[in-house]
């Protein structure tokens, strides 16, 4: 790879932004994944080798279009039977095609990204791999890159995302938009695939570190990117929102040494005030024109957290009663885990221990370190040390990563004091 | 594309396949007609009880055959029935195994045909 500024320069934006782009466009022409991939990472490779020579062309999207399709061509020609395979398939997208919209400013392809959203989060693909097939496809992401996401050996993962277009490919999972009436009934799938990409980066679920900062922001541009394609859609605003509101805290999240900093101790100073502002107006526009739906209602809840000088002057009324909207729309032990911690907020410890109590035979909250902890902290509060001490060591052996753990070796010490045997 | 929707039925105490509340006779012959009407109609057939089922299995070593009453799997849900449909994608058959009545009383399995190069 040469190592020249601006081809460097080019690697980083080639793969970010026209990746994803480059391979809706060719997927939509020629309806096949693999090839798709294979021609677009040629093109990029050439584009590498002759721009930083012969100076970038005028229109660089064109020009990759071009050279993909080019080398897509060849390829046919050479495979007789794959070509064959795929003429049917043209055939049959052409009856369903339709005229791409025209490419925005700055970008001189049109983006038909859309489809392979819905195509990458279809409901016909297990969970793992519509995140890693997103991921892959619309992120940019190299399949070991893709594999560090998901804490998964890059063999196993190169072998999932194998298995999973050859999914699409046999089973012909369509790449398109889904109609009007579908619509509904699909995007929740897309927009869950991006929620579950950035919880890992919020709370990475094992490893050295809390946040997962590089897998939020991937999660942040694709949500983007979609809220671009979909401006009509509230939950999509709603979404980016809840991102963003939660994101903006990530520099208080953590002390110097990678430590966890919970809410009631975070310096808020250290908030992105610019990213709230942008947050706060997208759940405006969530929330407004209908009724909510989950997205716009956790956004709304970070919102109210965001807003607040501190824990005490927080509005927990205003937040008990979102929870409340929101178990409506999406019951789920987790979300009326979060409800009875803010009840504890509202009307005091044991208020929120009777609620916590009546989900302990929640089969979702058995092993669910969060409940246990939210617990433990509750019985510390009413002074039931020695509960609190039993309950954290409980959880302790639950939690997956090192900061997390530290955090609840301090809280352990404080209940059962220094004597207390914390080297679990 | 081909696509066969493998209707399968909650099996009853005595094997039976049909299930209470389940859709009537005019609920499948109005999807049958639709079906057809569409023009993706490859085959179809509904299989009669399951205690008329018979099992072969060959032993490979002696050759031998060897024949059983019953299906081969015990299992809770029983194939009751198969369309092959011939529509453009997979979003396509799952739209028809929607509206298919089986898929209200059991489940509908949709599978590709299998498709090999001559």
């Amino acid at each position: 790879m040469p190592a020249d500024p601006p081809a460097a320069w080019w690697v980083e934006s080639v793969f970010r932004e026209e990746h994803g782009r480059l391979l809706a466009a060719l997927v939509s022409r020629f309806g096949d994944l693999d090839l798709a991939e294979e021609v677009t990472s040629e093109a990029i490779e050439a584009a590498l080798t002759h721009w930083p020579v012969d100076g970038i062309p005028e229109r660089p999207g064109a020009w990759l279009l071009t050279t993909a399709r080019r080398r897509a061509v060849n390829r046919l020609k050479r495979d007789r039977a794959y070509a064959a395979r795929l003429a049917i398939l043209q055939v049959e997208a052409d009856r369903a095609a339709v005229t791409p919209p025209p490419g925005e400013a700055g970008f001189d392809l049109p983006d038909e990204r859309l489809q392979l959203f819905f195509t990458c989060a279809h409901p016909a693909l297990s969970a793992e791999d519509r995140g890693a097939l997103t991921l892959r496809c619309l992120a940019g992401l190299t399949t070991p890159e893709v594999a560090r996401a998901f804490l998964m050996p890059p063999a196993t993962m190169a072998q999932r995302i194998v298995r999973a277009k050859r999914r699409i490919r046999e089973a012909r999972i369509p790449f398109r938009v889904p109609d009007a009436d579908e619509l509904p009934h699909r995007l929740p799938g897309v927009l869950q695939v991006l929620y579950s990409i950035f919880t890992e980066g919020y709370a990475a679920s094992s490893g050295p570190h809390l946040q997962r900062l590089d897998l939020a922001e991937e999660a942040i541009r694709l949500t983007r990117i979609l809220r671009r394609l979909l401006p009509a859609e509230r939950e999509v605003a709603g979404l980016l929102a809840l991102m963003l509101l939660v994101h903006a805290r990530r520099d208080a999240r953590t002390g110097p040494d990678g430590e966890v900093v919970l809410l009631d101790e975070q310096d808020r100073g250290r908030w992105d005030r610019t990213m709230i502002e942008e947050g706060l107006a997208l759940a405006a526009v969530a929330l407004t024109g209908g009724p909510p739906g989950r997205y716009g209602v956790q956004a709304a809840i970070a919102a109210l957290h965001d807003e607040a000088a501190d824990l005490a002057t927080t509005d927990w009324p205003q937040i008990v009663a979102l929870y409340d909207v929101l178990l409506a729309l999406s019951p789920s032990p987790v979300v009326a885990l979060n409800r009875a911690i803010a009840m504890a907020m509202r009307d005091g410890p044991q208020a929120g221990l009777d609620l916590l109590d009546g989900l302990a035979g929640e089969p979702r909250l058995r092993g669910y370190h969060p409940y246990l902890v939210a617990r433990a902290d509750l019985l510390k509060r009413l002074g039931r040390r020695f509960e609190a001490e039993a309950v954290y060591r409980q959880a302790f052996g639950l939690v997956g990563t090192e900061p997390e753990r530290a955090h609840l070796r301090r809280r352990l010490e404080a209940v059962a004091g220094p004597d207390g045997s914390a080297g679990a | 594309m081909k696509y066969m929707l493998l209707i399968h039925g909650a099996e009853d105490a005595d094997g039976a396949s049909d299930v209470p509340a389940g859709p009537s006779f005019e609920d499948w012959q109005v999807y049958d007609k639709a079906v057809k009407d569409a023009g993706i109609w490859v085959s179809g057939h509904a299989l009669a009880d399951l205690v008329t089922a018979t099992t072969v299995r060959v032993d490979p070593a002696t050759e031998r055959p060897v024949i059983t009453d019953g299906p081969f799997a015990e299992s809770r849900e029983v194939l009751g029935g198969y369309y092959v449909i011939d529509v453009p994608d997979l979003d396509a058959a799952l739209d028809w195994a929607v509206r298919c009545p089986g898929a209200r009383a059991g489940s509908v399995v949709v599978r590709p045909v299998a498709e090999f190069e001559a």
